[in-house]
């Protein structure tokens, strides 16, 4: 095709001659982004609307359809339903848990990884490996690794002489399996984060600080802490925020139980919404979690404003 | 002489006790795998019996007896093509938005682009209740059409949109405005140009995108019902008795059929599959 000089007329009526350069871009972009504009407006914008609406309205398999009744949920949630505080206790008791402890093993696997060494491709792949496995997976073969008695933890405990619980039958058991089962799954996520954090740093600095007679240790506290310190907030926040999330591996480890002694947040709003089928409680749940979340991340982004 | 080969020796002993030690540490993250492997070709008998990782006698018929008990191959099928399609979409569509925000000038940019992260921090427990009446309502329940569309739309599809962005930002501009210049249209310099330029963006948004909806679970519970529509994580989770005990030996079974073939890609591409989880973690 040979190129027509510029007189505005079109060639294939594309090129309108009312439109400015300028505009045509600002079109296109719109055009480009449309896809993922409307899937946010209808399955994430509309249903947040929609969310707060429901929370504030009775909807259970009783009064099939909604009506308004004020903040009415919010205060069962808050006054006169026993379950939430408990759910509320266990999640804050799970993720205080599970965030300190995935830390530090995701550290100090990470600067024991962050160097080369023969054999540090095979353990970095290993300690990652259930990060790509999936959830239920991994929490169906950990179920069946604490079973009671006959459990493969149980009868290695026995070999050495010790007769160990059963673990997802006694409520604090149960959370602290569930707990360092969901800790081996994820931390390989954390530790690369802080390999790649490591490796950031100079190399310069350590080799001066060596120079000066410092020890290891003084090495990490006065330097590589130090500068981990940014790497360490966000981990520390997507983690938290994830601990709030756990939803697949309760399910299938515990199912909430024994006597609701893992009943976190995800699961509890799970229960209540789609088995009890009480849309505006559940619905009340989730904007609970929705500002827990949220006030999560202004922490966050307040902690990172000061930092820098 | 004596002194330095002992030093030598004392490093060589340092060594094989990191590694030693690193190997303990290594177990709970490598025992399960081997453990639901040998345990899936136990019988029932001998699945709680005196602990052996090689199993007496190699029970294969249960691997037979998956697929019989339920439609395993139709299950299995299910999570692989809706993996495969929420891909497709999700690298076409996000990387289309992505390079509108990395590359176009328009009026609203910033605040699109402020409405798009705001949703990467908002759980989907948050807005799964409406969807669920959404889906009903659009009569989409008990098929497959929610475990695409909410994944793709959903968070998955922003956190690729950002990975592709933060890509094509890097780019260099000259042989996109080159391909201007020869007369591609705009979405022909994306396609043709920027896309084949940002392989690597494209494989690490395509690997946890595809991970993420091979495992995705809570979604099918909610909307699947039918035995034969069901995804490898609801399969999973449904070798039970008729009074809900598991039927560990074919339970894991199962599993290592699911687990294992994500396994030996993830032992092929590693380097990769690893890199890709950086980058989208830095980014949450």
């Amino acid at each position: 095709m040979t190129m027509k000089p510029a007189t505005g007329v079109t060639v294939r009526g594309e090129r309108a001659p009312w439109l400015t350069l300028k505009m045509r871009e600002a079109i296109e972009a719109w055009l480009f982004i449309s896809p993922t504009l409307a899937g946010f407006l209808i399955f994430f914008a509309g249903p947040l609307v929609a969310v707060v609406w429901y929370s504030l309205s009775e909807w259970n398999l009783l009064s099939q359809q909604a009506t308004f009744v004020g903040l009415a949920n919010y205060n069962d949630a808050l006054f006169r339903n026993p379950d939430f505080w408990l759910v509320v206790r266990n999640s804050i008791v799970f993720a205080v848990g599970l965030v300190p402890l995935n830390m530090a093993l995701a550290l100090a696997l990470a600067l024991a990884l962050s160097r080369r060494f023969r054999g540090v491709v095979f353990f970095r792949t290993v300690f990652f490996a259930p990060v790509v496995t999936s959830a239920v997976a991994w929490a169906i073969v950990w179920k069946f690794l604490l079973q009671g008695e006959a459990g493969f933890v149980n009868q290695l405990l026995a070999a050495i002489g010790i007769q160990g619980p059963n673990w997802l039958r006694e409520p604090d058991w149960a959370m602290v399996a569930v707990i360092v089962t969901r800790v081996i799954k994820m931390v390989g996520l954390n530790m690369i984060l802080y390999i790649a954090a490591l490796q950031a740093i100079p190399r310069d600095y350590e080799a001066a600080a060596r120079l000066e007679g410092a020890s290891n240790w003084q090495i990490f506290r006065m330097i590589i802490w130090p500068l981990l310190g940014p790497t360490t907030l966000v981990i520390m926040v997507i983690t938290t925020i994830g601990s709030f999330k756990v939803f697949d591996h309760i399910y299938l480890m515990t199912g909430g139980g024994p006597e609701n002694g893992t009943l976190v947040l995800a699961f509890y709003i799970y229960q209540q919404g789609f088995q009890f089928f009480d849309v505006g409680y559940a619905s009340a749940l989730a904007m609970i979690m929705f500002v827990i979340v949220m006030g999560l991340t202004v922490v966050q982004l307040a902690l990172r404003r000061r930092d820098t | 002489m004596t002194g330095s080969l002992t030093q030598r020796q004392l490093r060589l002993v340092k060594q094989v006790c990191w590694t030693l030690s690193l190997c303990i540490v290594a177990v709970p993250f490598v025992f399960p795998f081997l453990w639901m492997i040998s345990s899936g070709l136990k019988g029932p008998s001998e699945i709680f019996g005196r602990p052996s990782l090689i199993p007496t006698a190699f029970r294969w018929s249960n691997y037979l007896e998956v697929f019989s008990y339920q439609p395993f191959a139709a299950q299995y099928f299910n999570s692989l093509y809706i993996a495969v399609t929420v891909t497709v979409l999700t690298l076409f569509i996000s990387s289309l938005a992505g390079y509108a925000l990395a590359r176009l000038r328009f009026a609203g940019a910033a605040l699109v682009a402020l409405f798009l992260v705001s949703a990467l921090m908002v759980p989907e427990e948050v807005t799964i209740i409406p969807n669920f009446f959404l889906i009903r309502w659009l009569g989409l329940s008990d098929t497959h059409w929610p475990l695409i569309l909410l994944p793709v739309f959903g968070p998955q599809g922003i956190v690729g949109t950002f990975l592709m962005r933060q890509y094509f930002l890097a780019l260099p501009k000259e042989l996109e405005e080159a391909g201007k210049m020869d007369g591609l249209s705009r979405f022909g310099v994306w396609w043709r140009i920027a896309l084949p330029m940002s392989r690597p963006a494209l494989a690490a948004v395509a690997i946890i995108t595809f991970l993420n909806s091979w495992n995705l679970f809570l979604e099918p519970l909610i909307f699947i019902s039918s035995l034969e529509k069901f995804t490898l994580p609801l399969a999973l989770s449904n070798f039970t008795d008729p009074y809900g005990s598991p039927l560990w030996h074919l339970q894991l079974a199962a599993t290592t059929l699911a687990v294992v073939p994500i396994l030996i890609v993830y032992l092929i591409a590693q380097r990769q599959i690893i890199e890709s989880f950086a980058l989208s973690g830095v980014k949450g």
